[in-house]
C-alpha cells in the first residue's frame, strides 16, 4: 500500500513538472527552476499527506496549506488542478489576461489558495496566524507552508519563528525548499543561511532535514504526528532547482527562464 | 455609553471607549480576539487580557507578524482585532496591510491606536500622520476616524459585524462627547451634520471635530452660518461632500493629518469631479517640529481661530 502510494506521488510529481513547464512554454513567462525543486513536495502534500475537499475549499476543519514562494505557481496551480480545485483545462489561461491564474496566487479567484503570496516573506507569518487560530480552539487540522529559502533573508520570517517557537505550534509545519539559489546567485554566496537547521532549532522548532525529491523521505517525515512535540516543525528539504531535466539541473538562469521550442521539446523528451 | 467614565475636565481618552466596548463584544462572540505587539498597556488591553486570556496574542515587538498573524487567525475563522500604535501597524507593516489583509480582503481590523500627533514630543518617527493617505490606497479597505467615545465604540461595534477589512484610527487626545439628536446611529460610510448652515462647509473628522464646531459657533456670532460635517468613514467617502459643495459652495477639511492623501484629499478627489468649489484643507504639511499635541494643533492653525480663519478665506473665495 505504502509502495502504492509512493508510485503515486512520483507520477504526480512527474505530471507536475511536465505540465507547468508547459504552462511556462505557453505563457512564456513564469519560474520553472523552482517548480522543479518544490515537485515533489507538493505533490506529496496534496496526494499523500494533507485533509482537503476540493468541493468544500474553505471547510473549516481542512489542513491548510500555504504557497509561500508564490512565484512558483506553474508548479502550484499544476497541483492544485490535479488535486480537483479547478478544470486542468483552466491551466491554459496561465497568465492570460482575465485568467484567474495569475503569476501569483489570489485566494479570492481560486478556491484552494490561503492567502495572497508573491511578495516574499508572508507565507510563513500568516501560517503563524492560522496555526494559532487552530491552537485556541483545539483543532486537529495542520498547517503547513512551503518557502524558498533565499525567501529566508526576509526578516518578517524570523519575526514568525519567534512567534511560533514561543507559542509550541505543533500543528505548525514549514517546508523549506532549499535549492541553494536565488534569483541572481546562489544563497551561499548572496546573504548565506548555513547552518540552516541550527537557526531553526535555535528559535525552539524541531527540525528534520530531508532529500526534497525522495517521496519516501517526504511522506514519512510529514505524516509523523507532530502530537506530543510541543514545537513547530521545520523540514529542510535539500533540493535542486530546475530538478528532473539535465540543462537546468542547479541552474541559477532557470530562475525565471523561458525555453524555446527546442528546450521545451528536450525537457519533455526527459521528464518520463 | 459604553465609554469609560470622563476624567474630571469632561474630556474621554477614546481608547477607553475601544477597550471597553471590544471586552463587551468578545462576551457575546467568541470568535473575537485581540492581537497585539507589546502593545496591550497603550491598547488598554489589560481588562481584555484578564478576561480572555486565550483570546489575547501577543507576538511581541514584531508589526509585520502582528498583521500577517491577523490575517491566518481570520482564514482559522477569527474574527481578530489587531491593535497597535497606528504609526507601526500600518507604516511599518503597510505590504502584510496591502497583500495580507487588504488584497487578500480577508475579515481583520487594525487598530490604528495613538495616531495623529498624539505622540507629538516623541518626534515624527511616532506621528502618524501618513496612516490615511496610505491606506486609502486600498479601496476595499473602511476607514473609520472616530470623533469622541460614543463613536469609537459604535465604530467598533460596526467593524465587528461587518465581513471585511477595516481599519478604525483611535486618538489617544482627550476629546468631549459630541451633541447629537436623539436616536443617533451609526453607520459605516455615513457622514453625520452636526451644525447646519448654508455659506459654507467644515467637513472634519477625529479630535478635529470638535474644534470645527468651536469654529463654527464663532463665526455664527459674526452671522457666517458655517456647516459641520463629521465624515467618521474616510472610505467609502460619503456623498455628503458633493451636497456640501453643491449647497453652501465652500469647503474646508479639517483632520489630525496631512495635508496629503487623507480626508482633505478624498473630499478633493471627490468635489472636483463632480462639482468643483473653493476649497481648503487644514492639516499638517509634512514632517512637523517636535512639540506637545496641543501645541501642534495650534502652530498650524488645527484650532477655533485657525479654522475660522480658514473658512472666512474661503467663502471670499466663492465666485
Amino acid at each position: 500500500m505504502r509502495n502504492d502510494l509512493v508510485a503515486e506521488i512520483r507520477t504526480r510529481a512527474l505530471w507536475i513538472r511536465r505540465r507547468s513547464f508547459q504552462m511556462v512554454y505557453e505563457a512564456q513567462q513564469g519560474h520553472p527552476g523552482g517548480d522543479f525543486s518544490a515537485a515533489d513536495i507538493l505533490a506529496t502534500l496534496y496526494f499523500g499527506v494533507m485533509r482537503y475537499d476540493p468541493a468544500n475549499a474553505r471547510d473549516p476543519g481542512r489542513d491548510r496549506f500555504v504557497m509561500s514562494k508564490g512565484h512558483c505557481t506553474g508548479a502550484f496551480y499544476a497541483v492544485l488542478a490535479a488535486a480537483g480545485y479547478f478544470p486542468e483545462a483552466d491551466l491554459k489561461t496561465y497568465m492570460k489576461p482575465q485568467s484567474l491564474l495569475n503569476g501569483h496566487p489570489n485566494r479570492n479567484y481560486l478556491p484552494g489558495v490561503e492567502t495572497n503570496t508573491g511578495p516574499l516573506g508572508h507565507g510563513l507569518p500568516v501560517a503563524t496566524g492560522i496555526a494559532i487560530a487552530g491552537q485556541i480552539d483545539n483543532a486537529d487540522f495542520r498547517t503547513f507552508v512551503l518557502t524558498g529559502d533565499g525567501e529566508l533573508q526576509e526578516g518578517s520570517n524570523w519575526e514568525a519563528a519567534l512567534t511560533a517557537g514561543h507559542r509550541k505550534l505543533e500543528n505548525l509545519t514549514l517546508i523549506i525548499d532549499r535549492n541553494r539559489l536565488q534569483q541572481g546567485a546562489r544563497t551561499e554566496d548572496t546573504a548565506s543561511l548555513d547552518p540552516l537547521d541550527d537557526k531553526w532549532r535555535a528559535f525552539g522548532w524541531h527540525v528534520e532535514v530531508v532529500d526534497g525529491h525522495d517521496h519516501q523521505q517526504l511522506l514519512d517525515v510529514l505524516t509523523t504526528s507532530p502530537k506530543g512535540r510541543g514545537k513547530p516543525l521545520c523540514i529542510v528539504a535539500n533540493t535542486f532547482k530546475g530538478k528532473g531535466v539535465s540543462f537546468m539541473h542547479d541552474n541559477v538562469a532557470w530562475h525565471h527562464g523561458v525555453p524555446n521550442k527546442e528546450q521545451y521539446e528536450q525537457a519533455m523528451r526527459e521528464l518520463v | 455609553m459604553s465609554a469609560a467614565a470622563p476624567s474630571k475636565s469632561g474630556l474621554f481618552d477614546c481608547r477607553d471607549s475601544f477597550a471597553t466596548t471590544i471586552e463587551a463584544l468578545a462576551e457575546a462572540d467568541p470568535r473575537i480576539v485581540t492581537v497585539v505587539s507589546d502593545s496591550v498597556g497603550s491598547s488598554k488591553l489589560g481588562g481584555f487580557r484578564t478576561k480572555f486570556p486565550d483570546r489575547m496574542v501577543n507576538v511581541g515587538i514584531a508589526e509585520q507578524t502582528l498583521v500577517a498573524v491577523g490575517a491566518g487567525l481570520a482564514n482559522g475563522g477569527k474574527v481578530p482585532f489587531v491593535s497597535a500604535a497606528s504609526c507601526f501597524i500600518t507604516g511599518r507593516a503597510l505590504e502584510q496591510v496591502k497583500a495580507d489583509i487588504a488584497y487578500s480582503n480577508v475579515n481583520v481590523k487594525l487598530i490604528g491606536q495613538s495616531s495623529g500627533v498624539a505622540y507629538g514630543e516623541l518626534g515624527p518617527t511616532h506621528h502618524s500622520i501618513e496612516d490615511l493617505a496610505w491606506l486609502r490606497l486600498f479601496n476595499n479597505m473602511k476607514l473609520i476616524v472616530p470623533a469622541d467615545p460614543w463613536q469609537t465604540a459604535e465604530a467598533i461595534k460596526a467593524a465587528a459585524v461587518y465581513e471585511g477589512p477595516v481599519f478604525v484610527r483611535v486618538s489617544r487626545m482627550a476629546v468631549p462627547v459630541l451633541e447629537r439628536p436623539e436616536g443617533a446611529v451609526f453607520e459605516i460610510g455615513k457622514a453625520e451634520t452636526l451644525i447646519q448652515g448654508t455659506d459654507a462647509t467644515i467637513i472634519a473628522n477625529g479630535t478635529m471635530v470638535h474644534r470645527a464646531i468651536a469654529a463654527a459657533k464663532a463665526l455664527s456670532a459674526e452671522g457666517v452660518a458655517a456647516r459641520v460635517v463629521n465624515m467618521a468613514t474616510v472610505n467609502p467617502l460619503d456623498e455628503a461632500a458633493i451636497a456640501a459643495a453643491a449647497e453652501t459652495g465652500a469647503i474646508v477639511t479639517v483632520e489630525e493629518h496631512s495635508v496629503r492623501g487623507g480626508l482633505g484629499g478624498a473630499v478633493a478627489e471627490m468635489v472636483s469631479t463632480t462639482n468643483p468649489v473653493p476649497m481648503r484643507i487644514l492639516g499638517f504639511p509634512g514632517f512637523v517640529p517636535t512639540g506637545s499635541a496641543e501645541w501642534l494643533f495650534d502652530h498650524f492653525g488645527l484650532n477655533e481661530t485657525g479654522i475660522a480663519e480658514a473658512v472666512r478665506q474661503t467663502i471670499a473665495r466663492k465666485k
